[in-house]
């Protein structure tokens, strides 16, 4: 187990590490970057002045080392647009895109498992196969456009939520469907093979050959062994959802991160988007990790090397 | 693949050589917008940039000094029917070429990978981790806060962040493939490596990268719109369905017809791209199903 632990760390760091590198480059790659950070108006003075105090004057080597070390610090620079160090940027907007990602979660789980167990249990019947349709149709509605006719039908029209900001408590509420939805797909989906994997195991055959009712089976013996898919899934799909806030933030007006990053690139605000990106991309690949080790904790299968 | 095998395969294309009924009402709305976005200047009511800004914000049906807005008029008096028909030249245009750009860079790094195996795969494959790790979207937009937005920038954009799925099924294949008979015999008959690749391992994985390239298909249309969306794709004026939903969102209240329509499209683009991917993955890949 520790060893599997360690390789898998290991490939993880290197993921971070490759995507700080990525990062790094991609900024050289376009040119100048003290023009990523200058305002459009800037003198040839002013761009000079800022290369020098920002040490972009030094050797690339030097600079990229620095780099590795102040983002390991969790220093990611300051924003140049507000004056202020980016990390602070990002705590103030973190909360309220947690919240979201978890309102999303939320939603995603509580109609998605269910209706993919339905989905497995009522397999070929009208219910079925309409809640199959409802799930296609999740899946090929961009957010965003879900997001607008959640507003316009129950912000503008029924007055239902409040269509935008995060004044009142109420405001989550849509948002959080919003982003929900396109997770609440892939967890149906899940839930759904999960559960028809089970339905051919001997248990179940036993289960019934005992009398037991199928209801007793379902949620007694068969949801418990069905669950492990949907854990490992899980871990995946919050770094879905932290990267569809993007969007939903941006409908909604909600103040996260996703909003803050919109707004760092219409202000031409470098320090900023490369701050929450890295710390997405970090997210993203720390979840990946958990979700692998979850999956091999549940089934050693997956750390001795076995396949299934 | 062994002999009996392929010929099962084959009598089984032959048989279900029909129309995909299933499907056919899917295709032909694909279709209807392909024809649509090609001709778009002969089928467009009037030119989707011109402004009326004595017609602003018409509903759908409005007549204004000789112009019929069938889909109504946006904030600047556009044409919301023809601005919808000249969108789709942008989500086609782009989704094509960066499912082909993105296509190519990740079936050639894939085969390549499988093929020489050593520093080469362990380089190539580790890329394709990392990329695959973090959600396209932060790659996207901190490659656009570096290029700045435009059309060409999210062609780029999309292809450098979606290669590594052509790319890891590509490597997949190869390595089943590399091992063969045939290849193994070509080889020492002395065919150089783009040979090998090219003529004989290529044709033997085209069906699996065609069901993965039609399946990214439907998403790249969803993520340029998703970047028009957020002001980081297509620049205006030029008309993008995510650009102009992103208007329309300021429109909720009193205009419902400027964010509706795009997004009707864009789903129904996506539904029906979606459909037939799955389509092309039951029949090429029966073992997927």
């Amino acid at each position: 187990m520790s060893i599997f632990f360690a390789k898998r760390l290991f490939q993880a760091l290197i993921a971070i590490f490759g995507v700080m590198t990525l990062i790094f480059f991609l900024q050289r790659l376009a040119g100048d970057p003290v023009l990523l950070l200058v305002p459009m108006d800037a003198t040839q003075a002013d761009i000079e002045r800022m290369r020098v105090a920002l040490g972009f004057d030094r050797p690339v080597a030097i600079q990229y080392l620095e780099y590795l070390g102040n983002v390991m610090l969790f220093d990611f620079g300051r924003s140049y647009v507000q004056n202020v160090p980016v990390i602070d940027l990002i705590w103030t907007r973190l909360p309220y895109t947690l919240m979201l990602a978890g309102g999303a979660l939320v939603v995603a789980f509580g109609i998605g498992i269910p209706v993919g167990i339905t989905l497995a249990i009522r397999r070929g019947r009208p219910i079925a196969r309409l809640l199959s349709a409802l799930v296609l149709a999740g899946q090929s509605m961009p957010t965003f456009w879900s997001a607008i006719l959640m507003i316009m039908v129950f912000g503008v029209w029924l007055g239902w939520a409040p269509p935008s900001g995060a004044r009142e408590v109420s405001s989550i509420v849509m948002p959080s469907i919003a982003l929900g939805l396109l997770s609440m797909a892939t967890f149906a989906r899940v839930a759904r093979t999960a559960v028809l994997d089970e339905l051919e195991k001997d248990y179940v055959r036993t289960g019934h050959a005992k009398g037991l009712p199928m209801r007793r089976i379902i949620f007694r013996h068969l949801l418990r062994n069905a669950s492990i898919p949907v854990v490992t899934v899980s871990a995946l799909e919050i770094a879905n959802l932290l990267a569809g806030a993007v969007i939903v933030e941006t409908v909604f007006a909600w103040p996260g991160l996703g909003q803050l990053t919109i707004q760092a690139i219409t202000a031409r605000d470098f320090m900023v988007v490369q701050g929450v990106v890295l710390l997405g991309a970090v997210t993203a690949i720390g979840l990946n990790l958990v979700a692998d080790l979850l999956y091999s904790l549940i089934d050693p299968r997956i750390r001795m090397g076995v396949s299934g | 693949m062994s002999a009996p095998s392929q010929k099962i395969a084959a009598v089984k294309s032959a048989k279900s050589f029909s129309l995909p009924w299933a499907v056919l009402p899917f295709l032909f709305i694909v279709g209807a917008m392909v024809i649509l976005a090609i001709a778009a200047p002969l089928v467009a009511p009037v030119d989707p940039n011109t402004q009326n800004l004595l017609a602003r914000l018409k509903s759908p049906g409005t007549v204004s000094r000789g112009v019929t807005y069938i889909l109504g008029s946006d904030e600047l008096g556009r044409d919301v029917l023809s601005r919808l028909i000249y969108g789709a030249r942008v989500s086609l245009f782009v989704a094509f070429s960066s499912v082909i750009l993105s296509g190519t860079i990740g079936s050639i790094l894939g085969m390549v990978a499988a093929f020489y195996r050593g520093w080469v795969e362990i380089v190539i494959m580790r890329l394709v981790d990392i990329v695959l790790s973090v959600p396209a979207i932060l790659f996207a937009i901190i490659t656009v806060a570096v290029l700045g937005p435009g059309l060409i920038n999210v062609v780029i954009v999309l292809a450098l962040t979606r290669w590594p799925r052509y790319a890891r099924v590509a490597y997949g294949q190869t390595l089943s493939v590399a091992n063969m008979p045939y290849v193994r015999l070509s080889r020492f008959m002395g065919a150089s490596w783009p040979r090998l690749l090219g003529r004989h391992i290529l044709p033997n994985i085209a069906g699996s990268l065609v069901v993965v390239a039609t399946l990214e298909f439907g998403l790249m249309v969803l993520f340029e719109a998703g970047l028009s969306f957020l002001g980081l794709g297509v620049q205006p004026p030029t008309a993008s369905w995510g650009a102009m939903l992103s208007t329309g969102r300021n429109y909720v209240a009193t205009a419902w017809w400027i964010a509706t329509f795009p997004g009707l499209a864009l789903f129904l683009l996506v539904l029906s791209i979606n459909l037939i991917g799955d389509h092309v993955r039951d029949r090429l890949d029966p073992k997927a199903r």
